[in-house]
């Protein structure tokens, strides 16, 4: 399940979608507003999205991580005026055993920020900027 | 030939619309609708490149071909996630 809503993203709805009777782990993923951004104070964001395409590469994110891991993914952004504290993107994943549903709610939201055309703007008190990606995935360890 | 370009986020702020008609030669790539637009609204000059080109709601090579019609779309680095 993916899905783009203007309404305040409810974490029940989005592990509904992945609860399987196989499933003996959820991993559930929140991204949340801060109220600090490169050393400035953020008043709040706002994010908007090329929806249709948006759509599309959240659905490929999902399909991509199903087939790798064998999980059930459940992706869903807000977008418009968001205050500090609240939850901008919630990504769940489900599997059998525990380490697919992390490697793939980890693939999922590190996809999503190079990937998805969605964009971030800061206010601040002094001003208001969109944000370019200014947090590229960082480089997995190597797991031995 | 007549194609519509579409903004998001930083461009659309800066061009004061979501969607700008536009009149190309016969030829023009995705990508080299940036500069016709950057001459029209000059405004955009101090704002970052397009990173990624979507035509007709398909992510699209710099170098596509645009047909009479199309809709492009000029994406900046995204931002989305936490």
């Amino acid at each position: 399940m993916i899905a783009l809503t203007r309404d305040p993203i409810s974490v029940d709805v989005v592990l509904s979608a992945v609860r399987d009777r196989g499933a003996g782990a959820i991993v559930l993923f929140l991204g949340v507003v801060r109220d600090h951004a490169r050393g400035r104070n953020v008043r709040h964001l706002e994010y908007e999205a090329y929806d249709a395409l948006a759509r599309k590469e959240l659905t490929r994110i999902e399909t991509e991580a199903a087939a790798r891991w064998n999980v059930r993914v459940a992706i869903v952004h807000r977008l418009g005026h968001l205050e500090i504290g609240d939850i901008s993107v919630a990504i769940a994943a489900s599997s059998a055993h525990r380490g697919e549903a992390f490697e793939a709610g980890r693939y999922a939201i590190d996809t999503l920020k190079q990937t998805v055309p969605i964009w971030k703007k800061e206010v601040w008190a002094e001003g208001a900027e969109w944000i370019g990606q200014d947090d590229p995935a960082p480089a997995r360890p190597t797991v031995r | 030939m007549q194609i519509t370009v579409r903004l998001f986020a930083a461009y659309r702020e800066a061009v004061g619309a979501a969607t700008v008609p536009l009149s190309v030669p016969a030829g023009t790539t995705a990508a080299a609708v940036w500069p016709v637009l950057v001459q029209l609204y000059p405004q955009l000059g101090g704002v970052i490149v397009p990173s990624t080109f979507a035509v007709n709601d398909d992510v699209a090579a710099g170098v596509r071909v645009l047909e009479d019609g199309d809709n492009v779309a000029l994406l900046a680095p995204v931002s989305g996630g936490a």
